[in-house]
């Protein structure tokens, strides 16, 4: 390579300004950080300075339209005292569960039948994708006409059965039921779609020696693809955890764009309720130790949740 | 030599690219303010001017005045921003917010009464309409309409807009079904009183089944607490020092257990004012009647559409008159261009905007020129089978009293209208509403 012959002659000439080599050395040492640096400039404006913005604030007593006091950890304590945020963690938990057990495994069985021969199968795939690039804010129109209480399909169709018509919006189990198929509608698709990415990095020869050994397909499926899907699985849950925890826009349009969800915080997410508390209450501090909360209640559920997934296929 | 110069080159490049992307990171989510150059240079592209409003139906009821203003100013562009049609849950906050940034906000807004306590007590929100000769409007308004309109310093800062006026709006269709009258002289004559109106209301639903008698419980909650609050030195939830009284005041606890006795009768279609299933209400025939200040006619003729049309009437409403609601219009400091701000504001203010707005739409002029105004006193409007709005209305805008609101008052009132509606949607228990309701206004009044 001739890179190396030309500094060499440039070392050995006395006469050469100091500067250059510094410069060189600098190029060389300091490049791989500069190439990397972009991400790493972008997390610290966006996400390493908020993080520690939000901690600062959350000891103080911070009114917008007012003064800024210390106020140590009085918001944390007022917080755990709050039985409005309580009710936020026992509906975002409820949703949770509500929206993403079911959606996980109706992607996981999605996914299973994807990756199989079928005709259009490109078509087929793409297509479980559409509800994703579709925008919220119109999934949120279709929901919540939807699910309105005196004209909607739902309760049109539940009177066939002698259903009296449900008050979605005012009660508390059937609005988490409504928000929990409309993230389910949105995320399924995404799920089965990283699930069936999964599945194919599985060697095929495995199930040709199962086949050959007269293991069923079901048998195949839960006893090859789920085990060998396992850290694909640990990501998929992960990160619906930390969607599912974070919910906002669903419930928040489902309610006329308002974050009380609901007349008294029926299906008010930890998230609407650090909006309610900043942006229409403008307690900053306050919703900035909510915000800290809910860092920890999610990483507690991821935890949870990565503990568990690692016990799937349970052959280890 | 070349490779290493290239991969200099390179890291520079890259070294740029980063910084390039940091810039732009923070210069995203910059305002929208107009920045157009003053009137001055007339050749100059015309300045827009932006009105932010909130409301339902035809909310400020600005549409043919800025078209007409547009016309005839090829300099100064009015551009309307509906913004939603809740005020204290939506449009309030997000002004605040605003304002306090000192970029996002229109350059003449709209504020409704529940906002003024906590804009007066922020003159550094406003620009002095003083100093654009707007002093000279005083004679214009009622004293209080002006006064509230002047901060704790002395700045003029808002406008009066419309006043609220009382009375009920309902279907005849619906009226006519339950085998009640429709003539609006024989519907205001069946309901002297609250009791009676109720009555009326058990006797409409004995005959008619998919439809409720009243909207919910907030609007007429609200007519009730305006007429007590009359009775009870002109205060609702803040006494004069900015105490909160809600506990102590009569005026909240007789609109309560009014609002309480037509929902456990069952004459409530349990829907919210200004929430999309409610104005789809108005549209389908949910109820038959609501409480109606004069600015409600354009949010019912505009949610029900022209099928609507003659389907509603206005009569008059039990007990007396009240004052609910009215607003005033503002110029924050923020504007680029405060003096074709003042302009329009003081356009869209006058005596001749205010009664064709009226005439068109059916908010009532706080101008006192326009309430005089014979076009005014004469108005019918066309949607409500050509009620004589203008006697419903102007005549009794001369004896209306204003009410007090605190500081707070646009988060207080939230609370309290979601107390009374969760109560009314049954998530709310009747014998713990009313001690939520007052807990929960101590906690929003923070």
């Amino acid at each position: 390579m001739s890179i190396d012959t030309l500094p060499r002659a440039v070392r050995h000439t006395p006469h050469r300004p100091p500067g250059r080599r510094w410069r060189s050395r600098l190029d060389v040492k300091a490049m791989p950080y500069t190439l990397v640096s972009p991400y790493f400039i972008l997390f610290a404006a966006f996400g390493l300075f908020p993080l520690a913005f939000t901690l600062y604030y959350s000891l103080y007593d911070y009114d917008l339209a007012g003064t800024t006091e210390w106020a140590g950890l009085e918001n944390y304590t007022k917080l755990l005292a709050d039985e409005d945020f309580w009710n936020a963690v026992v509906n975002t938990v409820g949703m949770f569960f509500l929206a993403t057990v079911p959606q996980l495994l109706l992607a996981l069985f999605l996914a299973n039948a994807l990756n199989k021969r079928l005709r259009l199968r490109l078509a087929i795939r793409m297509s479980v994708l559409l509800p994703l690039v579709t925008s919220v804010v119109a999934v949120a129109v279709v929901f919540t006409q939807l699910y309105a209480r005196d004209w909607g399909l739902v309760n049109w169709i539940l009177g066939w059965f002698g259903v009296d018509a449900l008050n979605w919006r005012a009660e508390r189990i059937p609005s988490w039921i409504a928000i929990a198929t409309m993230v389910d509608w949105r995320w399924t698709g995404y799920n089965a779609i990283i699930f069936l990415a999964g599945m194919q990095t599985i060697p095929k020869d495995l199930y040709e020696a199962a086949a050959i050994d007269g293991a069923s397909r079901r048998r195949q499926f839960w006893q090859i693809t789920l085990p060998m899907l396992r850290p694909t699985m640990i990501f998929v849950v992960l990160n619906s955890t930390i969607g599912g925890l974070t919910l906002f826009s669903e419930p928040t349009t489902f309610y006329n764009g308002n974050v009380d969800g609901g007349s008294q915080g029926q299906f008010q997410t930890v998230a609407m309720f650090i909006v309610k508390q900043g942006f229409r209450e403008f307690d900053y501090g306050y919703a900035a130790a909510a915000a800290w909360l809910l860092f920890l209640l999610i990483l507690i559920g991821a935890f949870v949740n990565f503990m568990f997934v690692r016990r799937i296929g349970g052959t280890k | 030599m070349m490779i290493r110069k290239r991969r200099g080159g390179l890291a520079a490049a890259s070294a740029l690219a980063a910084a390039a992307l940091a810039a732009a990171s923070c210069s995203s989510g910059g305002g929208t303010a107009s920045s157009s150059a003053p009137a001055s240079s007339a050749a100059a592209e015309p300045v827009t001017i932006r009105v932010q409003t909130f409301g339902g139906g035809s909310n400020f009821g600005y549409k043919n005045a800025i078209t007409k203003w547009n016309a005839e100013h090829k300099d100064i562009q009015i551009k309307e921003e509906h913004l939603t049609d809740q005020f204290e849950q939506q449009y309030w906050p997000q002004m605040i917010q605003w304002l306090q940034a000192g970029n996002g906000a229109g350059d003449v807004v709209g504020i409704d009464e529940g906002g003024m306590g906590l804009a007066k007590a922020h003159p550094e929100w406003w620009a002095d309409l003083k100093e654009y000769g707007l002093d000279s409007r005083q004679g214009d308004f009622p004293a209080w309409k002006w006064e509230n309109g002047l901060t704790a310093d002395g700045k003029l800062f808002g406008l009066g807009t419309d006043i609220g006026g009382m009375s009920i709006c309902y279907r005849t269709d619906l009226f006519k079904k339950a085998g009640l009258p429709t003539d609006r002289e024989k519907v205001t004559a069946l309901w002297p009183s609250w009791d009676a109106f109720m009555k009326v209301g058990q006797q409409f639903q004995g005959k008619v089944k998919d439809s409720k008698f009243a909207d919910g419980t907030n609007t007429l909650y609200q007519v009730v607490l305006y007429q007590e609050a009359a009775k009870n030195g002109n205060v609702t939830y803040f006494d004069k020092e900015n105490n909160l009284i809600v506990d102590k005041n009569p005026a909240v606890k007789t609109a309560f257990d009014f609002a309480t006795k037509m929902s456990q009768q069952g004459l409530t279609a349990k829907l919210r004012n200004f929430t999309d299933e409610w104005a789809a209400g108005t549209q389908k025939g949910s109820f038959a009647t609501l409480g109606c200040p004069s600015w409600m006619l354009g949010v019912v003729s505009g949610n029900a559409g022209d099928k609507g049309k003659g389907q509603w009437d206005v009569a008059g409403v039990p007990g007396g008159g009240g004052n609910w609601g009215g607003s005033w219009l503002a110029v924050p400091k923020q504007s680029k261009n405060p003096k074709e701000a003042a302009m329009v504001a003081d356009y869209l203010t006058n005596a001749q905007t205010e009664a064709s707005i009226f005439t068109d739409f059916g908010n009532m002029p706080s101008n006192t020129k326009a309430q005089q105004d014979a076009a005014v006193q004469g108005a019918k409007n066309e949607f409500f089978n050509d009620a004589p709005i203008g006697e419903i209305f102007a005549k009794s805008a001369e004896t209306l009293q204003p009410v007090f609101l605190g500081v707070k008052h646009a988060q207080v009132k939230n609370a309290i209208e979601s107390v009374i509606q969760g109560m009314d949607d049954g998530s709310v228990g009747y014998d713990k509403a009313w001690k939520q309701l007052v807990d929960d206004a101590v906690k929003a009044a923070g």
